[in-house]
């Protein structure tokens, strides 16, 4: 009962904040939006019984990633607010008709899928410790190279933000 | 009743939204927000599925895609501040410089 309450009040604010992102002209406004939208998507993960994730959705997205952001467009000193969304050359109906299409066949796609409609009650979600243990057991040697990837990261955003 | 479908579809509709903002967007940095929403689309299916199935290999995918998520928008943001340091702006209309 409350699942589907919680599940419905989320999913609009999320869809609603997602809107929100694409729509708005000034990228600090749109910013806000997908904050909002994280922190309905985290709400939605604690839903579906995933508490490690929806910790991980605030703390690096909410937090983390989207502090970059701001941090970028406070560097780029965006004043003209001028996205040319309005000023538009090209025609944009070719490209409303390919995503009306796009979302037309994904849905059909997964309501032809064999997932049950309903929820069953047992279904139990994952603690931190079977997540933990599982990610240092089989997923061990992709969690060393993801290391490897943050290190790459590091030198290559230093190097390419650097000024010549 | 919600169920497995109902996430899916939601799913599907945040990834159709990050597409329009891919597609219709001219600003740089909001194209960028629009990837961050596709990535957190498709992390919600992962969710949905790892509790479907009973597995928890899905929450770990999750966790990449989260991490990769991370490096991308370091590197990227990296990118768009050489760009603009470069054109002045961050409309992908002006920045033509491979002349594609």
């Amino acid at each position: 009962m409350w699942h589907n309450i919680i599940f419905w009040i989320l999913s609009i604010l999320c869809v609603g904040c997602a809107l929100g992102v694409v729509w708005q002209r000034n990228p600090v406004v749109s910013a806000v939006f997908l904050v909002g939208s994280f922190v309905a998507l985290a709400g939605l993960y604690l839903n579906l019984n995933a508490p490690f994730l929806a910790a991980i959705q605030i703390i690096i997205y909410a937090g983390a990633i989207m502090v970059l952001f701001v941090f970028v467009m406070m560097l780029l000193d965006l004043h003209h607010p001028l996205d040319l969304y309005f000023r538009f050359t090209k025609p944009k109906l070719p490209k409303y008709i390919v995503l009306g299409l796009f979302i037309w066949l994904l849905c059909t796609l997964i309501l032809a899928t064999a997932f049950p409609l309903a929820i069953p009650d047992k279904a139990q979600g994952f603690t931190v410790a079977q997540v933990a243990i599982l990610l240092f057991s089989k997923y061990a040697f992709p969690f060393e190279l993801t290391s490897l990837l943050l290190l790459i990261a590091l030198v290559g955003g230093v190097v390419l933000a650097k000024k010549k | 009743m919600v169920g497995y479908s109902h996430y899916l579809i939601l799913s599907a509709v945040l990834f159709t939204i990050g597409v329009f903002g891919v597609l219709l967007r001219r600003n740089l940095i909001i194209i960028f927000m629009s990837i961050e929403l596709m990535l957190n689309s498709v992390n919600l299916s992962l969710v949905a599925i790892s509790k479907f199935t009973q597995s928890a290999d899905g929450q770990i995918f999750v966790f990449f895609v989260i991490t990769v998520a991370a490096v991308e928008a370091a590197v990227g943001l990296a990118i768009i501040i050489s760009l603009f340091r470069h054109k002045q702006t961050t409309a992908i209309d002006e920045i033509n410089l491979m002349k594609g």
